[in-house]
């Protein structure tokens, strides 16, 4: 069978809508090449793949990961892309989590050349994209970041274009909660994005020791934090939210509090990770 | 209601519906977790998207986070995918617009 370009149609310009795929078939298992191995904290590596057949996703989408042992015996993760929609090639950022069955094999045993059964992309609700428009408050915790720096790629992809200029105006702010400096995952690129674009603002938190000097906040993201950093509920942000369980909740529920509409706040729990 | 220690260690390994997005997707062409769904249990009308998913060995159960009814369930044998969608009164699929 030939290979079909199966890029999707572009949004409609609704959150919501979803373009049918041209044949009725489920999302294929296939596997990817590791093409790069990239450390981005003592626990985070990102993996850069070549997907034959990809077509194309939206920030926010993840990949199912398939791993298969010499004895049959199959387990599966599910994982953000981390890249944008514009980006070369399909990226995942992956922490390993201590007594995690599949992360410590794809931060510490994965060799650029080894393949990875994966299957996606996954999911049309956890997604933003420029047309969705803004202002956009993205809200992560740990590995929360990876979906929502996607978000930022494409943001800045999509704004950073001639044609953009004219049209779009959409302030985006993230608030990210690390336990410690140096587990801050994306820091410089986050940094550098910040440095390229006065309508970004990142604030980060860090909840265990800070280094010396650290003057910004230093505890879990509450809602007296919430109310600084974010937008007032008449600007009616488009908010996501991504992290562990008990991260994704607080935040979700204070935000609902402080009169943001449930409907635009948007959640993606990873569960018990810590963070 | 207090739990404690139970109820701490089950909340904190409860996920979304995003997570039953690649099962939902082996079912259904759209992605089903952008579509809305209404509770058959208290008539609440959220994205599938924002159920609250408890995976467990046989199957998943998305659950609705106002009345904890359960909406749609999803078990797997080795030769069968078992949905149960009768916790939804509905669901609505939003389409792109066809160019006719």
């Amino acid at each position: 069978m030939p290979a079909t370009s199966e890029r999707a149609p572009p949004s409609s310009g609704s959150a919501t809508a979803t373009p049918l795929r041209p044949a009725s078939r489920p999302i294929a298992w296939r596997f990817a090449t590791v093409a790069e191995v990239l450390t981005e904290t003592p626990r985070a590596r990102t993996l850069v793949l070549d997907v034959p057949g990809w077509p194309g996703h939206r920030a926010g989408q993840h990949v199912d990961v398939r791993l298969t042992a010499e004895d049959g015996y199959q387990t599966q993760r599910s994982y953000s892309i981390a890249s944008a929609p514009e980006d070369a090639r399909v990226t995942l950022t992956v922490e390993r989590l201590d007594d995690g069955e599949v992360s410590p094999y794809l931060t510490d045993e994965l060799r650029v050349g080894d393949q990875l059964e994966l299957r996606g992309p996954i999911g049309g609700h956890f997604v933003w994209n420029v047309a969705t428009g803004g202002p956009l408050l993205l809200v992560g915790g740990g590995s929360g970041i990876v979906p929502l720096r996607a978000m930022l790629r494409h943001r800045a992809a999509a704004l950073g274009t001639a044609d953009a200029k004219a049209g779009h105006h959409i302030p985006a702010r993230l608030l990210y909660s690390s336990r410690r400096w140096d587990e801050v995952i994306y820091r410089d690129e986050l940094a550098r994005l910040v440095e390229d674009d006065p309508t970004l603002e990142v604030t980060l938190t860090l909840t265990r020791e800070p280094p010396p000097g650290w003057t910004g906040f230093r505890r879990r993201i509450d809602r007296i934090m919430l109310a600084e950093v974010a937008w007032p509920p008449a600007e009616r942000p488009h908010v996501f939210v991504c992290g562990g369980t008990p991260l994704v909740e607080a935040v979700a529920a204070a935000l609902v509090e402080l009169g943001h509409d449930p409907a635009r706040v948007k959640t993606e729990r990873f569960g018990p990770t810590g963070g | 209601m207090d739990h404690g220690l139970e109820e701490s260690v089950a909340d904190s390994l409860r996920l979304d519906g995003n997570a039953a997005a690649g099962v939902l997707s082996e079912l259904f062409v759209p992605d089903l977790t952008a579509a809305h769904a209404t509770c058959a249990g208290c008539g609440a009308t959220r994205a599938v998207g924002a159920l609250l998913v408890y995976a467990h060995g046989m199957g998943t159960v998305m659950r609705c986070p106002d009345c904890d009814g359960a909406v749609l369930c999803v078990t797997r044998t080795a030769t069968q995918v078992w949905l149960d969608p009768t916790g939804a009164r509905r669901i609505i699929i939003a389409v792109a617009q066809s160019a006719i």
